[in-house]
């Protein structure tokens, strides 16, 4: 209670600048003068009373000082004292104090932007309630989750460890609210999906489990809050409304709270329609087809108590239930957990892994700017050891200069880390914003919150402690008398000095960001040229679902047939093809179990292979420009009256036959029992990623496996733009309501692309950053060795050496540290790369071009660094130097 | 060092206390004085010292101080103790007197005691 009022009172008198100077000194006078008088009347002379009066009071400053520092807080006066002292040495510099900021900028910016997605996308992806016990099922072998609507009931009602478990399913429809008929991605949610997830609608009702009432009955929509708001205008009167789904009537019963965007993180669907709704929405109906796995993801809250482990464990005897019970449908029921926002380990773990990557990268690149900071810190107070000494020498205590200094580097790093954050803010809000897929509902919500702000701080207090201590053995090694005799520590030699390692440690860590990023980036160029097993080059995709438009049945394949004749007959098309699913377009697994012809058990664990499955028209092997290896393509007579046959790829044939040759003529089962023959080999593609390993697949006619879902492929050496408006209006012609989008194909393939590009680009980010710093790191180290040197320099020139010798003197030691820390950091770097590959297709730091590019990338930052300091040298005047002082 | 100084802080404040209490409101000078006739020469050599004690005292609010005439007829500022400043000696005096009597106990304790 008293020092609290003490406290304020000097709090009080710190804020009001008010001291009791004034008053100590009348009250001192006043002592002197009764002591001087006492020793008076004992007898002293009027100067010897006085003298012993003062002696007994002690040091009158001293005794000031305590006064003083009792009356204030002087910690809080000391550091303000500090704060301005510092300030006013930066703007002293103003070049040093501008490099420093930046570096801190660049060095704390990227860590905040790499944070706040790592924040975004892993550490805090969902903003549901108690989101830390909502888990996603996937399977125990594979990194998927997709499960068939019955297997979603058993487990819903079998399992006893989840509250109660949600399905869903991702889907695109056909929405026509009274104007044009728009393409809307959208989630279909099983009933229960928003009381599992422990929402409450922002505006009328969500859908329930009571709901459902089998297949179509729910015709019921709920609207994300996003899409309300953008499509509807905030229209609060939209419940009730009777819009059309696929041209079925639908009723919009609610919307959804803001923020909630379903449970994948980057996907923002536009509304949720219940799952019993499927054959309205998807044109299928598989609400009883076991074998057919198309739910998305099934997932739900942890009961309280339940560890996942045991949750997994209770699944998997549910799973072997199914496994006993369905033995056709259902093998290897085993499952694990995993979080939901990033579509299980499917995206989650290379994110994950990514992520961690580009973190320690970020915080490499901090650690290069502390490095680069801390021998510029050094060099400076090398260059201030003078008027350390003084200090020193006039009382100064070596605890009171050392805050000082770190005063200054805290001052500095508050300022840097400020820009940095300030700019990393602007750029995480154009990301939030950005929607990379016109195709795709895509949007990275990536705003930095309380825990980025923390973060940055932390890492710009930490920082700043960390370069403000490279100079502290230096203070605490000053010898005030030695630096004061002799003017300055003229002691530039052999010596390793602190800032010589800093240095060595900086080019090392940007040696190592120069290198990941070279090749990542020489990994996506290489991607970019893969072979991709068609030619996306000077061809449009046009895509369009027959089913958003009502088409169904055997009118599907005829508006098809009829669609291909228009676009063909445009003048300029070469030609016209038609597939069901676009590979590396339209994204997903497509994968169907086939058999050998004399398997007879066709359970799952009896297959021969797992093969991509595309259903084609005869022109589309052609058009797509994918080569034919034997056989026949197909024809229209292949229809439902004939055979059933197949075009099958390399690996195909490779893993059911044995042989390509011996392929073309045979047969092989599907899972249905329907024996297929084989008519024709096609070369291997990439059909789901990029990155994917080969796999089989299988390309089926059109009219026997008829699918409402529309790519054609058109090759043409016209303008894309003239093309793609020609092809829109004879669609037109033939169908004015059909929603068609139309694209270049190489630009279609943005989205398998995507994670490469977006690598390259984030460490080719990192990489310039590196080069920069260790650019300001040599150029401060090189420009700071020739001014130290100038006068010796300006010795050697007067008494007859040469340009060579002066430039050997000058550079040779920085440019020996940037050669040995390149060396370092390439070795590191091609460690560290091995991580990379497995994220950036093709990556391989084993790449002569790489090498050779870190090499001449790292002697060309060091030319260019040098350079300002090797003119400097060279123009040294040494009659003008050496009279000067 | 400055462990002395904090000793010697904190019993100088307790002397100050004890010192007005029984004698009234004094100035610095003679407050100076008492402690020196009382304490011997503990205060000999920097009477100075008394002075930041007293202006923590006075923040803390255990003593009050105003301008007054002194003998010489000479301003002098004159410290006195407030109530709360009372109380604080009570409970000092207490606490004192205790460890003193603790760490007495221990001085005289023998060998056979302790066993």
């Amino acid at each position: 209670m008293r020092s609290l009022r003490r406290f304020l009172t000097r709090l009080m008198n710190l804020a009001t600048r008010r001291t009791h100077d004034e008053r100590l000194r009348e009250e001192i006078e006043e002592h002197i003068a009764l002591q001087t008088a006492e020793n008076l009347s004992a007898g002293s002379s009027p100067v010897e009373a006085r003298r012993q009066a003062m002696l007994k009071f002690g040091g009158v400053e001293a005794i000031k000082e305590d006064y003083r520092a009792e009356g204030g807080l002087q910690f809080i006066e000391n550091s303000l004292r500090d704060v301005r002292f510092a300030l006013r040495m930066l703007r002293k510099s103003p070049g040093f104090t501008a490099v420093a900021i930046l570096t801190l900028a660049l060095g704390i910016g990227a860590n905040a932007v790499v944070f706040s997605v790592l924040n975004a996308l892993i550490l805090h992806p969902l903003h549901l309630p108690q989101s830390e016990s909502l888990y996603g099922i996937q399977h125990g072998n594979e990194a998927s989750s997709y499960q068939s609507y019955p297997d979603y009931l058993d487990l819903r009602d079998r399992n006893r460890s989840f509250d109660e478990l949600a399905a869903y399913d991702a889907a695109q429809v056909g929405l026509d609210t009274g104007e044009n008929t728009a393409r809307v991605w959208i989630v279909l949610a099983s009933g229960n999906y928003f009381d599992v997830l422990r929402l409450q609608p922002f505006l009328g009702r969500f859908f329930h489990a009571s709901d459902e009432h089998g297949p179509n009955s729910a015709p019921y929509i709920v609207l994300s809050h996003d899409y309300w708001h953008t499509h509807f205008q905030d229209d609060r009167g939209v419940v009730g409304r009777i819009v059309q789904v696929n041209k079925h009537p639908y009723t919009i019963i609610g919307v959804a709270p803001p923020r909630f965007n379903g449970t994948l993180v980057f996907f923002n669907p536009g509304f949720f329609v219940p799952l019993v709704d499927q054959e309205q929405v998807e044109g299928v109906n598989d609400l009883n087809a076991r074998g057919k796995r198309w739910l998305f993801m099934t997932m739900g809250h942890l009961k309280p108590g339940i560890t996942p482990l045991q949750a997994v464990a209770d699944l998997n005897s549910v799973g072997s239930y199914l496994e006993k019970t369905y033995p056709k449908d259902d093998d290897q029921r085993t499952f694990t957990l995993a979080r939901p926002s990033l579509y299980g380990d499917y995206l989650g773990q290379p994110v994950r892994a990514f992520m961690t990557g580009l973190m320690s990268l970020a915080g490499l690149i901090l650690l290069a700017a502390c490095a680069n900071l801390g021998s510029l810190f050094a060099a400076r107070a090398a260059d201030r050891s003078r008027e350390v000494a003084l200090r020193l020498a006039l009382g100064a205590s070596r605890t009171r200069i050392l805050r000082q200094l770190f005063t200054e580097a805290l001052l500095l790093s508050l300022m840097g880390g400020a820009l940095g954050i300030w700019g990393s803010v602007a750029l995480l809000r154009s990301m939030s914003a950005w929607q990379p897929f016109s195709r795709w509902p895509i949007q990275l919500p990536v705003n930095p919150d309380a825990y980025v702000y923390g973060v940055a701080l932390l890492l710009t207090l930490a920082s700043g402690f960390l370069f403000g201590a490279v100079p502290v053995r230096q203070v605490l090694h000053t010898d005030p008398y030695e630096i004061v005799k002799s003017g300055s520590i003229a002691r530039v030699g052999s010596r390793v000095a602190i800032r010589d390692l800093a240095l060595v440690l900086q080019i090392a860590i940007c040696a190592v960001l120069v290198t990941s990023s070279m090749v990542a980036v020489r990994g996506l160029v290489r991607s970019l040229h893969s072979d991709f097993g068609f030619q996306p080059r000077n061809a449009l995709l046009a895509d369009t679902d027959l089913s958003m438009s009502g088409y169904r049945g055997d009118s599907v394949p005829e508006m098809q047939k009829r669609m291909i004749e228009a676009v063909e007959s445009i003048p300029g098309v070469k030609s016209v093809g038609l597939i069901d699913w676009a590979p590396l377009v339209s994204g997903g697994e497509r994968g169907a179990h086939v058999f050998t012809d004399m398997t007879t058990d066709l359970r799952p664990s009896n297959a021969a292979a797992d093969a991509f499955t595309f259903s084609i028209s005869p022109e589309y092997l052609h058009a797509a420009g994918t080569a034919l290896l034997s056989g026949r393509t197909f024809t229209w007579h292949d229809d439902k009256n004939a055979p059933p046959v197949a075009v099958i790829n390399h690996e195909f044939a490779h893993k059911v036959f044995g042989s390509v040759t011996s392929a073309t003529g045979r047969y092989f089962k599907q899972h249905d029992g329907t024996r297929i023959q084989v008519v024709g080999v096609v070369e291997d593609g990439k059909y789901d990623r990029v990155t994917e390993d080969p796999r089989p697949a299988m390309f089926l006619p059109m009219l026997q496996s008829p699918s409402t879902q529309t790519y054609l492929a058109v090759r043409s050496d016209r303008d894309p733009g003239q093309l793609a408006a020609a092809i829109r209006s004879t669609v037109r012609g033939l169908d004015a309501g059909l929603p068609l989008y139309i694209g270049p194909w190489n630009k279609e393939l943005d989205t398998a692309l995507f994670a490469s590009r977006m690598a390259a680009t984030a460490l080719g980010v990192m990489g310039a950053m590196g080069a920069i710093l260790s650019l300001t790191g040599i150029f401060g180290m090189a420009a700071y060795s020739v001014s130290k040197r100038l006068r010796e320099l300006g010795i050697r020139m007067a008494l007859g050496a040469q340009r060579k010798e002066v430039l050997q003197a000058a550079l040779g030691r920085p440019f020996k540290l940037l050669a040995f820390g390149s060396a370092a950091g390439l070795f590191l770097g091609i460690l560290a790369s091995r991580v990379l590959a497995s994220i950036v297709y093709q990556a391989t730091p084993r790449d002569p071009l790489v090498l050779a590019g870190v090499v001449l990338a790292m002697a060309l930052l060091g030319l260019l660094a040098t350079w300002i300091p090797a003119q400097r040298a060279l123009s040294i005047d040494p009659m003008i130097l050496l009279r000067e002082e | 060092m400055k462990q002395k100084t904090e000793v010697l802080q904190g019993t100088l404040a307790l002397m100050v206390l004890k010192t007005l209490d029984v004698l009234g409101p004094l100035h610095g000078y003679g407050m100076a004085r008492r402690i020196e006739q009382i304490s011997g020469d503990l205060l000999a050599v920097n009477q100075g010292t008394l002075y930041p004690v007293l202006l923590k005292l006075e923040q803390e609010g255990t003593i009050a101080s105003e301008w007054g005439a002194s003998e010489n007829n000479r301003r002098a500022r004159f410290y006195r103790l407030t109530r709360e400043g009372r109380k604080q000696l009570q409970v000092e005096t207490q606490d004192w007197e205790q460890t003193a009597a603790i760490i007495g106990r221990f001085f005289e304790a023998k060998a056979e005691d302790l066993s």
